[in-house]
This record gives structure tokens, C-alpha cells and sequence, in this order.
């Protein structure tokens, strides 16, 4: 019961560090570029879902649907104004502007007044419910499954699901693919590139959103949940850079050794089993396990 | 204008190129000779921390300035060299000793985390040394007996030859002493056959590599050096501060580093001082400000954090070459008045191709 109970909280936490790779991912097949904002994106979604929640007052399932177009159309904007002017530039100037973009975005929440600084609860319909199965009529022994954890397993599949038939089946999606493949041959096939990095960026901000507002139940919204989005990077190397099912794969991989270890081994491993996976993989298979092989031509 | 009579192949490599150089730096030697009889004590403080940053950010400045590489947890080497001058001189070794230990230790560390990134392209460095940066924070707060946990751990003052050097003017020429001596070693470097090695791979891994350059022994050998450079910058910080804790060392003292070096200028020495002074300098600018602003803004705990990140995306967008660059612009402007042209400074635009499927 013990190990199941690791076991799904620890896929639930996975999830959360795999839909945040996957907005690594999204940005870096798109534009060839590390978004070190992603964490914040995240935060700022779940944000979004708060304030539409006790400012504009919408309930639940009008809030959250709201907040992830609000942060697509974020995200859309942000590649717009300050992404796309330096492409081109080498790949450290971007990282040092995205790091500079998670900084802003951390201290501007605090400056809201009334909810910036504190810790805010966002209130779910389907928050403290818990499910029990088995054990005997003391309740000892049962498997106790919080609902938060499955609606963020169940919500990740779909989402999942969604995204893989998008770039499997849409035209939308097989013009991403082929814009991160090769930039010029899609210019060349008339696919608006820079459109479609745009679009990337929403994508990937959306998805944020959506971690963010899953997230929230567990975490609380406050101005730092963002730190999370650096657990996503090992999970982002674990599953390989370039690759999207990699993503949501290390993620689940961070997301179980960090439950387990947790446990099993001595304290202080729990917060820093991700990176020691990270530095492992590194040595044994440097390009991740769904990993493209690099080599370099002239 | 200035024009210089080139008629020998060594005046290429001179670290002064002409008279003004020799002048400048002289009247820059003289001032920071003085400077303990010229500052007020507090400026003399902030001094000395300018300078420790400056030697931290000589060795970042190194590996992502003139290597091309980029390390997101340059703090634990910093922390590392502190931590082991703490243990070191609470045990009695003399300083210089000791201060050679903690930078030879981050550099053998450097070398075992970077090793395998090394190998590999851009970012996979910046994710294991940020993997790094956690692992060995939470080994600071947790090895209680050599560091004192997340309690902390006081330092004993610097003693030279019976001497107490550990505050005031003492100190302060010890800083001066080791930040002169890695200047220069850095500048020495970089005229070397190594340091053009160093650029090479930064404008092209792959031209490198066919003019002969061990790509993997370059990168490991700047990235040693790097963190013994960081490594002895922390000794100085643990003496410094005479107190050091675990979170000194955590990653938003690597992203200061970063941004230390990214808005003094990436590929120059210069950059290095002039953003180690605008890092010291910031904090206090914003805690003068912070008065005449409407107190949601003024008050909030993310002002500074607003004020850094719109700094760093400001230099990245509009000023990619940060101070140091600015200053260039400024100076040509002056030397060639009227003849300035706008589009002089103009970068060429390299649009990165997918190294992935090529």
C-alpha cells in the first residue's frame, strides 16, 4: 500500500514537472532557444486562474478556461515584443533574457495588492477529497488516493492526448514539425515561421497555465511556486531535449525517484534526487532517453 | 584621432597598446593605492566587495565571455572555495596556503562535474552546473561538522606574518593583491596560445576543431580554471563577511554573477569591473529610490527583483555588449567626431541552424 501510494503521488508530481518540460521542449524545437522563464509562466497562470476566481468572481470552470487563453495570448505577445528582436543573437543572450523575464514577472505579482505577497489557496470543487480503498474498518492499511492528485494525472493525459493528435494529424501541427526541422525549407514551402514560433510560444505558455492551475491545490499559489519549473529542467534532459513524449516520460521519472526517494533514503535527498538523475544521465546517455543522436556537420 | 605606428610584430600583444593606456591605468594604480587614506571606511567595504565580485566574475567572464560556455551555478564554487578557506584557516593554515587550496579544490571539482557536460553541446554545461549548484548547496547545509549546517560558520580573520590583515586597509591590499595578480593572469592567458584557443571555440566549435584545437581539454581546462577563479573569489567573500552560510551560495548568487557579466560586457576584461561595480552599486541606487515611489511599488519584496530582470532584458535587447560596450561606442564617437557613423557597431546576425538534424 506503502509503494502505491508513493507510486501515485509521485506520477501526480511527474506530471507537473513533465507538463512544464514539455514547455521547454515546445519553445526549444520551435526556436532553437531555452526558455528559463517557463517556472514563471506557470505561476503567472496559476495567477490568473486566482484572480478570475476572487476578483472577477467566475467560477471554477469558466476561470481556468480563461486563464490559459489569457496566458496563450501572453505568451503569444512576449515572443512578439521581446523574443523575437534578438533571435539570432547567440543562444546566451536569450537565456539571460528569459532568466531576466522570470525575475520581472516574480517581483511584479508581489506588487499586487491584497494577494501578491501572500499565500493564496485557489479554491477547487474538488479540493480535501479523498478516495479509500480497502483496509479494514479502522481505515488502517487502505490505499488513500487524493482527488487532487488524480485530476492532475487524469488532466495530463488529455492534454497529452490533445497534443499529440494536433501535431500528428492537424496541418497546424505537421507545419511546426516541419518548421523544426528545417526553418528555411518550411520558409521556402510558405509556412509562416515566424507565425508559427509565436503560436509555439503560446503553446507553450498555455500548458504552463495548465500546470500552474493544477498545481495550485497542493502548492497554493504564491509568488515563488515558479522555483518549480527548475526541477523541470533534469526532467527536460532526463526525457532528451527535442523530444515531447521525452518530456512528459523525465518528468515522470523525476517526479517517482523524487517520491521514493523521499522515503527511503535520509533526509535532503528528496530535494536534490532530481539533479543527482540529471548528472547521472549526463554520464551514462548525455542525450536523454528519447534523445536525437547529435552529431555536427560543416 | 589616434593612430598607431605598428613596427614590430610584439606591440600586437602589448597589454598597453599606446601612451594613453599607460597614463590611465597609472592614475588608476595610484587612486586604488590610495583609496584606504581617500574612501570613507564604508566606501573601502564596498570596494572590496567590488573587487571579490570582480574576481568571481573574471573566471565566468573566461568561460562564458571568451569560452562560449555558460555555467548557472558558478555560486558553488564560490561557496565551495569559502567553505574550504573557513575550515582551512579555523585549523591554522597560513592564508596564502589555504587560499591556493580553496582555488586548486573548486577547480579538481569543476573539472569532475564538467567533464561529462563538457563533452557534450551549450546548454548541457549550464543544466549540470545548475544540477551542480543544488547538490552542493544542500551539502553545505547538511555536512554540519566541517560547515556548521544552515546555523552557519564564523571565519577567523586573515594573519600574515603576525600581522592582522583581517578589516580595513589590511584587507582591502590583500583583495587589490589577488585581483591584480588574476587580472593580469587572465590578460596574459588570453594573449596566449591557450586563450586564443578559448576564442576559437566561443566564434566556431567546429573551425576549432580543425585547426587541431582538443575541443573537451579546452572546455575542461576554462572551466577549471573558471572555478578555481571563483574558488579563491569565495575565499576572499568567507573573509570578508567572516560568516557564511549555506544560502549565501544558492542560484540567485549564480544568476547575479551572470548578470554581473552580462550587463558589464561579454568578451572583455573591462566588462568584468564595470559590472561587478554596477552589482554593488545597484541595490543601494534602489534603496535611495525606494522612498519616492507609491508604497505598493516601493514596499513590495520584488522591487529589486523587477528592477534586475528589466535591467538584464533592457542590456540584452538594447545593448548586447553591455557597459563596456557602451563606453566603446562613446569613446569612437569622441575619437572620430564628426565622422561617427551609426551602423559601426552593427553585430552580423548569425541565424542559428538546427544543430539537431543536421
Amino acid at each position: 500500500m506503502q509503494f502505491l501510494q508513493l507510486l501515485i503521488s509521485g506520477v501526480a508530481q511527474g506530471c507537473i514537472y513533465g507538463l512544464i518540460a514539455l514547455g521547454f521542449v515546445l519553445i526549444y524545437k520551435a526556436t532553437e532557444t531555452v526558455s528559463f522563464a517557463q517556472g514563471e509562466l506557470m505561476m503567472l497562470g496559476a495567477f490568473g486562474g486566482l484572480v478570475g476566481m476572487t476578483m472577477l468572481g467566475f467560477p471554477y470552470w469558466v476561470a481556468v478556461p480563461s486563464a490559459i487563453v489569457a496566458m496563450a495570448v501572453f505568451g503569444i505577445l512576449l515572443e512578439r515584443v521581446v523574443i523575437r528582436p534578438i533571435l539570432g543573437q547567440p543562444a546566451f543572450s536569450i537565456v539571460m533574457l528569459t532568466i531576466g523575464i522570470g525575475y520581472v514577472a516574480r517581483g511584479l505579482i508581489t506588487m499586487i495588492p491584497g494577494i501578491g505577497t501572500d499565500t493564496n489557496a485557489l479554491s477547487v470543487p474538488y479540493k480535501d477529497e479523498i478516495l479509500k480503498f480497502g483496509g479494514n474498518e479502522m481505515g488502517i492499511g487502505a490505499l488513500v488516493l487524493n482527488v487532487e492528485h488524480l485530476v492532475i494525472i487524469g488532466a495530463t493525459g488529455i492534454l497529452c492526448a490533445l497534443l499529440f493528435t494536433l501535431f500528428r494529424y492537424s496541418k497546424l501541427g505537421i507545419a511546426m514539425q516541419a518548421a523544426s526541422q528545417n526553418q528555411l525549407a518550411a520558409y521556402y514551402m510558405g509556412i509562416p515561421v515566424q507565425r508559427l514560433n509565436g503560436l509555439a510560444w503560446g503553446l507553450a505558455a498555455a500548458v504552463a497555465a495548465i500546470a500552474g492551475i493544477l498545481l495550485a491545490p497542493i502548492t497554493f499559489v504564491h509568488a515563488n511556486m515558479g522555483f518549480i519549473g527548475l526541477k523541470a529542467f533534469p526532467a527536460a534532459v532526463v526525457g532528451g531535449f527535442g523530444s515531447l513524449p521525452g518530456a512528459i516520460v523525465g518528468g515522470l521519472v523525476i517526479g517517482l525517484v523524487e517520491s521514493f526517494a523521499g522515503f527511503y533514503l535520509p533526509d535532503g535527498f528528496k530535494d536534490t534526487a532530481a539533479y543527482v538523475v540529471v548528472l547521472v544521465m549526463l554520464m551514462v546517455k548525455p542525450n536523454g532517453l528519447f534523445g536525437e543522436k547529435l552529431r555536427k556537420k560543416v | 584621432m589616434r593612430f598607431i605606428f605598428k613596427t614590430d610584430y610584439t606591440q600586437d600583444i602589448k597589454l598597453a597598446k599606446h601612451g594613453g593606456h599607460v597614463f590611465w591605468y597609472s592614475v588608476l594604480a595610484a587612486f586604488l593605492l590610495a583609496a584606504p587614506w581617500l574612501l570613507t571606511e564604508y566606501s573601502l567595504a564596498q570596494l572590496n566587495l567590488v573587487l571579490i565580485y570582480a574576481v568571481a566574475g573574471l573566471g565566468l567572464m573566461l568561460l562564458a565571455g571568451f569560452t562560449g560556455q555558460f555555467s548557472l551555478g558558478h555560486a558553488a564554487f564560490l561557496g565551495v572555495g569559502a567553505y574550504t578557506q573557513a575550515y582551512l584557516t579555523g585549523v591554522g593554515l597560513p592564508f596564502f596556503l589555504s587560499l591556493g587550496v580553496s582555488g586548486f579544490l573548486s577547480a579538481l571539482i569543476g573539472i569532475v562535474v564538467g567533464l561529462p557536460a563538457l563533452r557534450l553541446k551549450g546548454i548541457y554545461l549550464g543544466m549540470a552546473t545548475l544540477s551542480f549548484g543544488f547538490i552542493i548547496e544542500e551539502v553545505f547545509a547538511r555536512w554540519e561538522s566541517v560547515t556548521g549546517g544552515n546555523a552557519g560558520k564564523s571565519v577567523a580573520a586573515i594573519k600574515l606574518l603576525g600581522y592582522d590583515l583581517g578589516s580595513g586597509a589590511g584587507f582591502y591590499f590583500v583583495c587589490l593583491l589577488v585581483t591584480v595578480v588574476c587580472t593580469l593572469g587572465i590578460l596574459n592567458l588570453l594573449r596566449a596560445p591557450t586563450g586564443r584557443a578559448f576564442v576559437a571555440i566561443r566564434d566556431s566549435e567546429i573551425s576549432a576543431q580543425s585547426m587541431g584545437i582538443h575541443l573537451a581539454y579546452y572546455k575542461t581546462l576554462s572551466f577549471s580554471i573558471s572555478a578555481a577563479l571563483a574558488g579563491m573569489a569565495g575565499a576572499l567573500y568567507a573573509h570578508n563577511l567572516r560568516f557564511i552560510s549555506p544560502d549565501q551560495f544558492n542560484l540567485m548568487q549564480s544568476i547575479d554573477l551572470l548578470l554581473m557579466i552580462v550587463i558589464g560586457g561579454l568578451g572583455s576584461i573591462h566588462g568584468v569591473f564595470l559590472g561587478a561595480i554596477f552589482l554593488i552599486i545597484l541595490p543601494q541606487g534602489i534603496s535611495a529610490v525606494k522612498e519616492f515611489l507609491p508604497e505598493f511599488i516601493g514596499q513590495a519584496p520584488g522591487l529589486k527583483s523587477v528592477i534586475y530582470g528589466a535591467m538584464l532584458i533592457a542590456f540584452v535587447l538594447f545593448e548586447p555588449m553591455g557597459l563596456y560596450g557602451r563606453w566603446l561606442k562613446v569613446r569612437t564617437y569622441l575619437q572620430m567626431f564628426p565622422f561617427y557613423r551609426k551602423g559601426m557597431f552593427k553585430r552580423q546576425k548569425s541565424f542559428q541552424k538546427s544543430d539537431r538534424l543536421k
